[in-house]
């Protein structure tokens, strides 16, 4: 049994024991559970990939005269400003002013706010265009300047969903081609698409939420975030494997970061034909090793994590629930599954090299004691179920 | 008997050479087995033409030299579709829609995303289904 504390000192002298959720697989392996738990003091877990819930709170300064901002565009992606005179809200999936979106369907979605993200992080030099009513102490009624990074007092990125513990792999039924958020899928099963790091996934290396809380320190795209509140649509509690992984719903982490510490490698626009723009954003999350039941769950292998394969033309839009069969991350990055007989090709919308990137930078970070962790003021759920909308008449 | 190879070229037509029939002499005076990739030559503008040419290395060389007598720039490396290794995530969303193989995952452990420039035909799959903008094309 070791502590936060303990762990955390041992960081801080260098001395720690670190290994990537891969790494550790064969280690303990070769170890032993027993003798690796008192060993290893940390794991660390990473994922890559586009997450669609992100934004970013930017804090422009004032100008002379001043302006209270009531609608504000950024390279003519146009930012919430119902917050304070000079405070906005970016989302990553807010499309390009007069982007032609699907009226020629499929789209092409070539910039959006997940580009402005990115361009941001990149150090580019971006347009801010802003209007406002004008009010008696901040009279001016329109802004066109150019901005950096640099020039902002805050840049924090906010993901309200991170890290999705398991997720569908998307398949095609119909006769026509779908381009989808989970990329293009050929008519007739031809391909299918899965979105995890599988073994590598912080969520699958944590199942039971035993170490990763509110407050948790998670790696952001290269800057020391946080985790600041469960992920929105966090669904703890439901079925679950003999290795804890979920069958259905799963968890989410809500994750925040500054964006001025962040590295463009890590945070990518992205354009997905006829579906829309995000963000590509990677998060590394360390493990404490307290104790040999947490270490044990972290030598998850991909052939014990299983997906649902899902109908994107008529289960998942119609929200069926049902599922076409179920299918290991080890047969998903060979290549090839099998559904009803058939071998079907596989692609995937997440990097696990970027993700195994990041877990090796994260380890090294570690090490040379620069990345502390922090213990949880806050434990996930693990007993709540996703809600449905339900489109009902007013009750009173 | 010669032995015949193949070679994958990329011609740029400046506006004054596009109406003339040159590939029709890679055939008919060179001897050499032409398998246009794409294309885009129109009278009056500019154009590129991408191919591979199969014949004895004799014939190819002289060919090149006889488009060379044009203003025709040649380029040997033949790259219509370019992959940049630096923009890449390695997301793998490519690879199964890439007809040839040429994009494709070079080590299944570590998930790495390589481009086998000799396997790409242009068809330009790669292009529309990047969501990283990561392929792209001369013209």
């Amino acid at each position: 049994m070791k502590t936060y504390q303990e762990i955390n000192d041992r960081i801080a002298s260098g001395k720690a024991v670190v290994m990537t959720a891969e790494e550790i697989i064969d280690y303990v392996e070769g170890k032993g559970l027993e003798a690796a738990a008192a060993e290893v003091d940390v794991v660390t877990t990473a994922t890559f990939g586009p997450m669609c819930s992100s934004g970013c709170v930017l804090n422009f300064g004032h100008s002379k005269p001043k302006i209270r901002m009531s609608e504000a565009w950024v390279e003519d992606v146009l930012a919430y400003t119902g917050l304070a005179a000079v405070d906005v809200f970016l989302g990553a999936t807010q499309l390009r002013h007069n982007d032609p979106a699907n009226m020629y369907p499929p789209g092409e979605f070539r910039y959006g706010g997940g580009h402005v993200m990115a361009d941001l992080v990149a150090g580019k030099e971006l347009q801010l265009f802003a209007l406002s009513y004008g009010t008696d102490e901040y009279p001016l009624r329109e802004i066109r300047t150019y901005f950096t990074i640099d020039d902002l007092n805050q840049a924090v990125m906010v993901n309200p969903r991170n890290c999705y513990q398991n997720y569908n792999v998307a398949i095609n039924c119909s006769d026509r081609t779908l381009w989808t958020y989970m990329g293009k899928l050929e008519a007739d099963c031809k391909n299918a698409n899965y979105c995890s790091a599988g073994q590598l996934s912080p969520l699958l290396n944590d199942p039971l939420y035993e170490t990763i809380g509110v407050g948790s320190s998670v790696w952001l795209a290269g800057a020391h975030g946080h985790v600041y509140a469960e992920g929105t649509q966090h669904a703890g509690g439901g079925g679950r494997n003999e290795y804890d992984v979920p069958t259905g719903g799963s968890g989410t982490l809500a994750l925040s970061g500054d964006m001025k510490q962040m590295s463009p490698e890590f945070v990518r626009g992205v354009s997905l034909v006829g579906y829309g723009v995000s963000l590509g954003v990677g998060a590394g999350v360390p493990i404490p090793i307290l104790n040999p039941g947490v270490l044990k769950r972290c030598c998850i292998r991909d052939e014990q994590i299983v997906a649902p394969i899902t109908d994107y033309s008529s289960d998942y839009p119609n929200a069926t629930g049902k599922v076409l069969g179920h299918v290991s991350y080890k047969q998903l990055k060979s290549g090839k599954i099998d559904v009803d007989g058939r071998e079907v090709p596989v692609g995937s919308l997440s990097s696990y090299s970027k993700a195994l990137k990041i877990a090796e930078l994260l380890a090294a970070e570690i090490r040379s004691g620069d990345f502390l962790l922090s213990q949880p003021y806050a434990m996930l759920p693990a007993d709540t179920n996703m809600k449905p909308l339900k489109v009902r008449d007013k009750t009173t | 008997m010669t032995e015949t190879v193949t070679k994958k070229l990329m011609l740029f037509f400046p506006k004054c050479e596009c109406e003339k029939p040159i590939i029709y002499h890679l055939v008919k005076d060179y001897d050499l087995v032409v398998n246009v990739f794409r294309a885009k030559v129109t009278p009056e503008e500019e154009g590129y033409l991408v191919l591979d040419v199969t014949g004895a290395e004799e014939n190819i060389d002289r060919a090149v030299e006889f488009v060379g007598t044009f203003n025709v720039t040649i380029n040997a490396a033949g790259k219509g579709v370019t992959w940049d290794p630096d923009a890449c995530t390695g997301c793998g969303h490519c690879v199964v829609h890439c007809p040839t193989g040429a994009l494709h995952i070079s080590d299944r452990a570590t998930m790495e995303v390589a481009f086998d420039e000799e396997k790409c035909i242009e068809c330009l799959a790669c292009i529309r289904v990047c969501p990283y903008d990561v392929c792209a094309s001369a013209f």
